[in-house]
């Protein structure tokens, strides 16, 4: 018994950082947006709190790392609002950028240490808390506030959102950095309470797992929570076989969530639940 | 109402500028005097014979093969961001043939290995070409989540089938010499993959404008309206067959380097080829002899920054940094050429 108690226990923790960045992402989707950056925004958001943690304790560290990720935002929404440049490749390049950019600058200024690095941390449990509550609030905000219908509104039929007086390019904007920002705090998530440490690259593709995440959710909050933990529980799934003692290659155990990412994308129909303005050429 | 050419100058120079400024930010974090770094970046890439002939053309070649695959893709509108795990699957395809059938004459061996380096790294991009046309999956998303199966399972060969007889390290043994590119200039480790990647790089040139096959698949990358009018190409199956060739290239980079260089397999064989590539192209706009001269650009730049890294301390990730300005930058030259959207 002990034993599922520490599997579902595992899978909260492993699924909470990818919560908080699907539903960063969950926001930009339903403006109509396929951000590729939210890479980008969680290593930038998990050297922002490494660099704040460092400097002046986790709260700093989670305000920098918010910070990073919004900035990182920041840059796809001037290419895709402003340069009408493609979102998949505006996308692309600034996780790009920002992977080789804290790379760079992890090394020049804490190479020296390395291993030794001395981070504060934080338990998880307060963050699978907050994304709860955020689950909560997001539901509510997109389902009954004015401002959740304009978003909505935006990723369906943002042609007739405009004439209803809402500005798609501006909806996106904030959608963006919001995106940004929980992508960020993902990262932080990641550093302060995961690993406890930073590591180049070491948001191993979250970003585009938490894309998967949002459409096996349907597009849904109630789906992305469930999704998060679904995606949890497949990286736990190692030590499962490891306390039954099946000698499986550890290897296959690290592939399991981005082959479940490609598995979903294959057999979940895009067609009905996403927005209907989803990936298209942006007007407004 | 400003003219398109005076957009471009300031964007160029303002693209020029941040890089510069970046650049210069990033040697002063690291503590390094600006004068000793920006000598060893430029000697690093052309400061000698040694420079030239085994470093810069040595790191361009497998970013030519990379360069080529992903700017045949990209021509073709497939987002092919997979170029990293196909060289991957690639380079392990070659390693394996390589170490069994080492005992062959080179003229033998040598040819089979570097076709099942292609055929490795076809497969790859195969998977998500048919996941993209059976499933509709995103090949963006498709490909790099293939990049991250491809190095784990790299990961899984070197310590598994494929490792060393005294288990000690992550890695192959040698590849025998009848498996090995031979070098090009002795003295010298610049190899004759180098020479068959500017062979290739001319015939995708030759290829996409002058056959009518590379009509169809530049049809195909202008949209799918143009083709279909221009008559009835079925975009979805040049689009696949594009995507799989464009993965062979990028295995066949993967052997060339094994083959070539590391003459043997191991965990970060490939220090983001397949990513830089992506900026290889888009620097080149996707012309294959323009992806040339990319690809050596890149080369030097990431020779100096290695030399940068061992003389002035300034971490080598700084090549990737300035890569992807380079891409934004791009994006909004790009934009400035266009002016106001219709």
């Amino acid at each position: 018994m002990s034993a599922v108690a520490d599997f579902l226990l595992a899978t909260v923790r492993t699924a909470t950082p990818l919560a908080i960045a699907a539903h960063g992402e969950l926001i930009v989707e339903r403006a109509g947006i396929i951000n590729l950056g939210l890479e980008g925004a969680i290593i930038a958001g998990a050297f922002g709190a490494l660099v704040g943690a460092t400097a002046a304790g986790t709260g700093a560290g989670f305000a920098l790392a918010a910070l990073a990720g919004g900035a990182a935002a920041v840059i796809v929404a001037m290419a895709v609002l402003w340069l009408r440049a493609d979102a998949i490749i505006a996308g692309t390049a600034v996780s790009l950028l920002a992977l080789g950019l804290t790379g760079t600058l992890y090394r020049a200024w804490y190479g020296a240490q390395g291993a030794a690095l001395n981070i504060p941390t934080v338990a998880m449990w307060p963050l699978s808390v907050a994304v709860v509550a955020l689950a909560l609030v997001l539901w509510w905000w997109l389902a009954r506030t004015h401002a959740g219908l304009s978003l909505r509104a935006v990723g369906e039929q943002p042609i007739a959102a405009l004439a209803a007086g809402i500005s798609p390019r501006r909806v996106r904007w904030w959608a963006l950095v919001c995106g940004g920002m929980l992508g960020g705090i993902s990262g932080a998530a990641l550093v302060l309470a995961q690993v406890g440490t930073f590591a180049e690259g070491m948001s191993a593709g979250r970003g585009f797992i938490a894309i998967a995440i949002v459409v096996l959710g349907r597009w849904s909050v109630p789906g992305v929570v469930a999704a998060s933990l679904v995606f949890g529980a497949a990286s736990q799934v190692q030590y499962v076989f490891q306390s039954l003692g099946w000698a499986v290659p550890y290897q296959l155990f690290l592939v399991l969530p981005y082959v479940l990412t490609l598995v979903v994308l294959a057999f979940t129909q895009r067609r009905a639940a996403a927005p209907a303005a989803l990936g298209a050429p942006l007007q407004d | 109402m400003t003219s398109p050419r005076l957009r471009m100058a300031l964007v160029l120079v303002a693209t020029v500028a941040t890089i510069a400024a970046v650049v210069l930010l990033i040697i002063q974090a690291g503590g390094a005097d600006p004068a000793v770094a920006l000598r060893a970046l430029w000697d690093g890439a052309f400061g000698s014979p040694f420079a030239i002939l085994s470093a810069t053309l040595v790191r361009a070649t497998p970013l030519l093969f990379v360069g080529l695959a992903v700017g045949l893709a990209f021509r073709a509108g497939v987002l092919n961001i997979g170029a990293e795990g196909q060289l991957l699957a690639g380079a392990t395809a070659a390693v394996a043939l390589g170490l069994a059938i080492g005992t062959l004459p080179r003229a033998v061996a040598l040819p089979l290995v570097l076709v099942a380096g292609a055929a490795g790294g076809g497969v790859w991009a195969g998977i998500a070409a048919w996941l993209k046309r059976r499933f509709g999956v995103l090949e963006v998303i498709s490909t790099l989540m293939l990049n991250f199966i491809a190095a784990h399972g790299v990961s899984y060969a070197v310590r598994g089938p494929l490792q060393e007889p005294t288990h000690a390290y992550p890695q192959t043994i040698a590849l025998s010499p009848a498996a090995r590119l031979p070098g090009m200039i002795a003295g010298h480790r610049l190899h004759w993959g180098f020479a068959v990647a500017v062979v290739l790089a001319v015939g995708m040139w030759w290829f996409l404008s002058r056959t009518a096959a590379g009509f169809r698949v530049r049809a195909v990358g202008a949209g799918a309206l143009a083709a279909r009018s221009v008559g009835r190409i079925d975009d979805a199956r040049v689009a696949s067959w594009v995507f799989v060739a464009s993965g062979a290239l990028a295995g066949l980079g993967g052997a060339s380097e094994a083959t070539g260089v590391t003459y043997a397999l191991y965990e970060g064989i490939s220090p983001g080829y397949g990513y830089s590539a992506i900026a290889v192209a888009l620097l080149a706009r996707l012309h294959p002899l323009a992806i040339i001269g990319s690809a050596l650009f890149f080369g030097a730049l990431e020779a100096g920054a290695a030399a940068m890294q061992r003389d002035a301390n300034v971490p080598s990730v700084l090549a990737m940094v300035i890569e992807a300005c380079m891409v934004l930058g791009l994006l909004a030259l790009d934009r400035a050429r266009k002016g106001t959207p219709a």
